[in-house]
């Protein structure tokens, strides 16, 4: 697997990122510059790291989406590329019109850094193969903005076309779109693409990958595209 | 020629930090603030002088950068 993580002034996840990528595939990722306009020949996932891009001027993620590597990685999406955007990498996604909707303040305008339970809703794409389908996991999360909204008529269709693929839920399981944490329009935590190849999240599989650290509930991921990759 | 362009949250969106300065308002005990929404204001210089430019110039800059339409809209004011 041929990976790229992509660093803008002002991330800060990308050494998480390229350290599980590196565990699970083997293979180091090439770390790629936002001022570059092309990404390694063969590229196969593009991932968009965390952190504070531009110190998140203007809204979060705006000036990152508008940086010239973002048309190489247009591109490559619409070659059906797998595409990664964690946490800033899913504001970036969805300003730059990869994704739909936006991400707005939290709910009660805090900062969260915790532990959050997912539901996978479908295991049937490259990112979720090797979790079962409605498996709850924790990863964690650290956002001041990761509220997602959109339309009505944008979030039925991504209802209808089952691509929220994350949702935060209670311990029970069950999700309460009432008490989410961050106030995300029908408890979405991540959207994929309508091809399935373009991910945004905002919790931090990454970060959940090395037993020394703690729950392993993220490496699933990675090791599903490692597995979606052989198989291409 | 200078500009001004206010870009302001649809009125659909919630707006959780004009919420909190409204609460701060009523806390400080201001009277008669039924509600506050927070926004943006940008203080252009253009190097044109041509109104009609200038505005075209600004609406592309809104469109492209300023202003993200899923949840705002924007007001150009050409200041002269």
């Amino acid at each position: 697997m041929k990976s790229a993580v992509l660093v803008f002034p002002g991330s800060n996840r990308e050494r998480d990122a390229a350290r599980a990528l590196e565990r699970v595939s083997g293979v180091k990722p090439a770390m790629v510059w936002h001022a570059d306009t092309a990404l390694p020949a063969g590229t196969d996932l593009v991932v968009l790291p965390g952190g504070f891009s531009y110190g998140d001027y203007l809204r979060c993620g705006a000036i990152a989406a508008r940086a010239p590597i973002m048309d190489a990685v247009r591109a490559h999406a619409a070659r059906g590329g797998l595409v990664l955007g964690i946490c800033n990498g899913f504001q970036i996604l969805c300003e730059s019109g990869l994704l739909p909707g936006v991400l707005v303040r939290n709910a009660r305008l805090r900062f969260i850094c915790r532990e959050a339970l997912l539901k996978v809703e479908r295991n049937d794409t490259p990112f979720t193969r090797r979790y079962a389908r409605g498996a709850i996991v924790r990863y964690p999360v650290a956002h001041g903005e990761g509220n997602y909204t959109a339309d009505a008529a944008t979030l039925k269709r991504l209802e209808d076309e089952g691509r929220v693929l994350f949702r935060y839920v209670m311990p029970d399981g069950r999700r309460d779109d009432a008490q989410v944490l961050n106030g995300a329009a029908n408890s979405i935590a991540g959207i994929v693409s309508e091809k399935l190849n373009v991910l945004g999240l905002m919790p931090h599989p990454e970060n959940h990958v090395d037993p020394l650290v703690g729950p392993t509930d993220g490496r699933a991921l990675f090791e599903s595209l490692v597995g979606a990759l052989e198989k291409a | 020629m200078k500009a001004r362009v206010l870009v302001t949250l649809k009125s659909a969106v919630l707006d959780p930090q004009g919420k909190a300065i409204e609460g701060a308002l009523r806390s400080l005990g201001v009277p008669g603030v039924s509600s506050v929404r927070q926004g943006k204001v940008f203080d252009v210089e253009m190097e044109t002088s041509d109104p009609a430019k200038a505005e075209a110039t600004l609406k592309d800059a809104c469109e492209k950068l300023l202003a993200n339409t899923v949840i705002e809209t924007y007001r150009i004011e050409l200041v002269g």
